[in-house]
């Protein structure tokens, strides 16, 4: 099960928003994309989870095409995306936001144990339960919407920039969470991040992208030490 | 998307003064050959295309759905009427109240429209549609159910006698219209008016770039009501009075509909969009004596024609037909 | 006294009437973003189908049956055969905001017309199943009959179902969740799109269920729900366009309000009672009455 892209080509109205992108994520893998404000990754993504067209190029899963599927589809075949940073329907319950990916679920049992795994994992959503999710703070939220994407029981996770908006010490705590339960549930994930430090850290893989088009693809420990992206994109 | 560096040549406002009177011109002499039915269902042509005038300032250029152009017509008509009928004023005066006295309605009602948002402007509009002429009803001076006339009079002496009470109306209409819309064409082509523009597209971008986007989505109410008004007056004017069933709800969607048939965004297809109000119900008359039908077919065909009209310039032509031509270009 | 009692007693009945016109297009416009005009025809035309179910049968309660059903049905087939293809052609540009209305007041007109056509455009009428006699209080007969009560029952009822349906199923979360959010609703894997036609299938059940409570006391014409349309959207936008409960709320705002002015002050207040009430509302509250208040950070 893997992720295969190759040469996609986006465009944003009558901007190229991505041009020619190709990259792979493994099995089990974490692959961060990082860059700049504005660099596609958003876009990127979008179109991996059926919210956008692509002009040109393929996108597989698991070898089957995922371009042009719609996105409740995709989300159905177990492909979740956690869109900009904190997706919560703020007009629901908590409790509401997480039954939205156990709705069409057969398997009601199991929906049952995987709510209570992400409670689990994050208890702070089982005391707010009832509240309104317009009422928690920036990092409840965001772990609200993690844990709704876990209770479909994903294969591959994309995540938008997890860490917008939120305080230094919470971001931490989310990206340990998000290394943490990749391993356990042996998840494919494409983290897609602005604070290129947090992200490479937890990854295995680094994609480097600007303006649209991949600069560098690497492991992450290596772009760590790649004197040109510290400098860069890293900040030191 | 905008295509940069396109080539802006304006046209001045002299040339255009030239292109607006060498058209009513032609429109005059194009009056003395035509016949009485002509010049009547001319006469509408020329309202209506000016009450569209007002929908696609309002609507079009500054982005304000309103469904209640025939209310405002409605406070034209009445403030033309009172001014002729009961102060004995000029029927040019007369007009120009319709206009003006609308456009201070307009002003007020812009106000509160420009706190409202899509839907709830569409709807207080469409609630004054309907309320503003069944209230001419409580008011004894406003002639109740019955109306008031609106008599213009006939033709000065020194036109000559055979200038008929249709050529009349033609030239009023035809020339209240024109000075009008060549108002609005002046205001839409200076620098106050590209704005509209800019705060249609993009309200956010606008006001961060300094407009106030307030302030212009009331004068642009207040400026689309001048003109409705004119053409209430000019409408009443044609039917001789007003009254509450001159300005029915149907005449809102009406209008809002040929707006759409012949393009939201540019003045002129106004013309074509009072054409086709003014000839449906002569196609739908037409056919239906061509094909034989029922009295119930005469009845509902005009209204199904102008419908099958709106759905198809919403599917095909969603930026009326000037942009279709364009694409082919 | 009789007179207050018999204000207050219409005022239900005519706001409950509302009030369903009212949920008819809020569940609309959550649902697709779309105030429905064609409503009016849509609400008619099942009107006229339990009309002729009356003239088959004679059977008003089997007519009603059949009226919803048929509203459900039509709603749902105008939703996927009419407005998804007009939404997938018009995605850009200002027109975007005005498309749909424009292109349900052309399906207005056509459907209209169509039923101009099949049924004509003289008036028909529609009796009753309960008495329509006012009750007598103190001696006089006042404005309310049976058929008043009944009204008030019917709508009490269907609004307890729609609360159910929306606040205890699964399928109301979908629809909630779409309303607010398609977007996250699609990434949760929620077929938006078959929400939203399920949104107005039931809209279209709540038209047909006004329609037939209205008719009986007025005339069955092709144009005969225009007014009620206005109205409705009237209430609607009184309260909020977004809540079902603000869309009976506001049906009833209005229903007291037109009642008690026309009876008090002038029938002739009819109408303006409405422009002024909604005024009111939206100039102290510019969203209308229970508009949700939206606490969205990002």
């Amino acid at each position: 099960m893997s992720l295969t892209v190759e040469g996609l080509t986006i465009d944003h109205g009558a901007i190229r928003a991505i041009n020619n992108v190709s990259f792979k994520v493994g099995q089990g893998q974490l692959t961060a994309i990082i860059g700049a404000n504005g660099a596609g990754k958003t876009t990127l993504l979008r179109t991996l989870s059926g919210l956008k067209e692509a002009a040109s190029g393929s996108a597989t899963w698991n070898g089957s095409s995922i371009l042009g599927v719609r996105a409740e589809d995709l989300a159905r075949s177990g492909i979740m995306h956690v869109s900009d940073g904190k997706s919560v329907i703020a007009e629901l319950s908590v409790k509401d936001n997480l039954a939205l990916t156990g709705l069409w679920r057969k398997d009601k049992k199991d929906v049952a144990a995987a709510t209570k795994e992400v409670v689990e994992l994050f208890p702070i959503l089982g005391q707010r339960m009832n509240q309104s999710a317009g009422s928690l703070s920036g990092g409840e939220r965001q772990m609200l919407a993690i844990g709704r994407a876990l209770i479909a029981r994903p294969r591959l996770l994309l995540l938008d920039e997890p860490s917008l908006g939120l305080a230094p010490l919470i971001v931490e705590q989310i990206f340990q969470t998000i290394k943490s339960f990749v391993k356990s549930m042996d998840l494919t994930v494409v983290l897609v991040e602005q604070n290129a430090m947090g992200a490479l850290k937890i990854a295995d893989q680094g994609i480097v992208l600007n303006l649209g088009s991949v600069v560098l693809t690497d492991s992450a420990e290596n772009l760590l030490n790649d004197p040109a992206v510290r400098s860069a994109y890293l900040g030191f | 998307m905008k295509k940069a560096g396109k080539v802006h040549k304006p046209t001045t406002t002299r040339k255009r003064l030239l292109l607006f009177v060498l058209f009513g011109w032609l429109l005059l002499i194009l009056g003395d050959r035509v016949g009485e039915l002509e010049l009547y269902q001319g006469s509408f042509v020329a309202t209506y295309a000016l009450a569209i005038t007002s929908v696609v300032l309002l609507t079009g250029y500054s982005g304000q759905l309103s469904l209640g152009q025939s209310a405002l017509m409605a406070v034209g008509a009445y403030a033309g009427a009172l001014s002729i009928f009961n102060a004995g004023w000029h029927p040019v005066i007369g007009l120009i109240m319709s206009a003006l006295i609308a456009g201070v309605f307009g002003l007020i009602l812009g106000l509160v429209a420009a706190r409202l948002s899509g839907p709830y402007l569409a709807g207080t509009t469409l609630a004054l549609a309907i309320s503003l002429p069944t209230l001419a009803n409580q008011f004894p001076i406003l002639g109740a159910e019955e109306g008031i006339a609106f008599d213009v009079g006939p033709a000065p002496a020194r036109f000559g006698e055979d200038f008929s009470q249709y050529k009349w109306f033609f030239w009023i209409s035809a020339l209240a219209s024109l000075i009008m819309v060549f108002f609005i064409v002046n205001l839409l082509s200076s620098r106050y008016g590209r704005t509209f523009k800019a705060v249609r597209d993009n309200p956010v971008a606008a006001q961060l770039s300094g407009i106030n986007v307030e302030q212009l989505k009331v004068s642009a109410f207040a400026i689309s009501s001048g003109v409705a008004g004119l053409s209430g007056g000019l409408l009443v004017m044609l039917i001789s009075g007003v009254s509450p069933s001159a300005f029915p709800l149907s005449l809102s969607f009406s209008l809002l509909g040929a707006a759409v048939v012949t393009g939201l965004y540019n003045l002129k297809g106004v013309i074509l969009g009072g054409l086709v109000l003014v000839a449906i119900p002569e196609i739908a008359d037409s056919l239906v004596s061509r094909i034989g039908g029922s009295d119930n077919l005469t009845t509902v065909l005009p209204g199904f024609l102008v419908s099958a009209l709106l759905i198809l310039a919403v599917v095909f032509t969603p930026n009326g037909p000037g942009h279709l031509l364009k694409k082919h270009h | 006294m009789t007179q207050f009692i018999t204000a207050v007693l219409t005022s239900l009945s005519s706001g409950a009437i509302y009030a369903l016109m009212a949920i008819a297009i809020v569940l609309v416009w959550r649902s697709t973003r779309v105030i429905n005009f064609a409503q009016a025809g849509q609400a008619v035309l099942t009107t006229y189908i339990g009309y002729t179910v009356i003239q088959r049968t004679g059977s008003f309660w089997l007519a009603l049956v059949v009226a919803v059903i048929s509203g459900a049905v039509i709603g749902a087939v105008i939703d996927r055969f009419f407005m998804r293809p007009i939404f997938k052609r018009v995605k850009s540009g200002p027109i975007v905001m005005i498309a749909p209305v424009v292109a349900t007041l052309g399906l207005l007109g056509i459907i209209q017309a169509i039923i101009g056509f099949v049924w004509g455009i003289t008036n028909q009428s529609i009796e009753a199943p309960v008495s329509t006699g006012g009750y007598k209080i103190m001696g006089t007969v006042i404005a309310f009959s049976s058929y008043n009560l009944l009204v008030l029952v019917f709508v009490a009822v269907a609004m307890l179902l729609l609360t159910l349906l929306f606040q205890r199923t699964n399928v109301g979360l979908a629809l909630r969740a779409s309303a607010y959010s398609p977007e996250i609703a699609k990434l949760s894997g929620i077929k938006v799109d078959s929400v939203r036609t399920l949104g107005w299938a039931l809209a279209g059940a709540f038209g047909g269920l006004a329609g037939m409570l209205y008719i009986p006391g007025y005339f069955l014409y092709p144009n005969a729900m225009d007014l009620l349309l206005v109205l409705g959207f009237i209430a609607a936008v009184i309260g909020g366009l977004e809540s079902l409960f603000g869309a009976f709320a506001g049906g009833m705002v209005l229903g007291f309000a037109i009642i008690f002015s026309t009876t008090y002050i002038s029938p002739k207040l009819f109408f303006p009672t409405a422009f002024i009430v909604l005024i009111i509302v939206l100039l102290v509250k510019p969203a209308g009455l229970f508009a949700p208040k939206k606490s969205r950070g990002a």
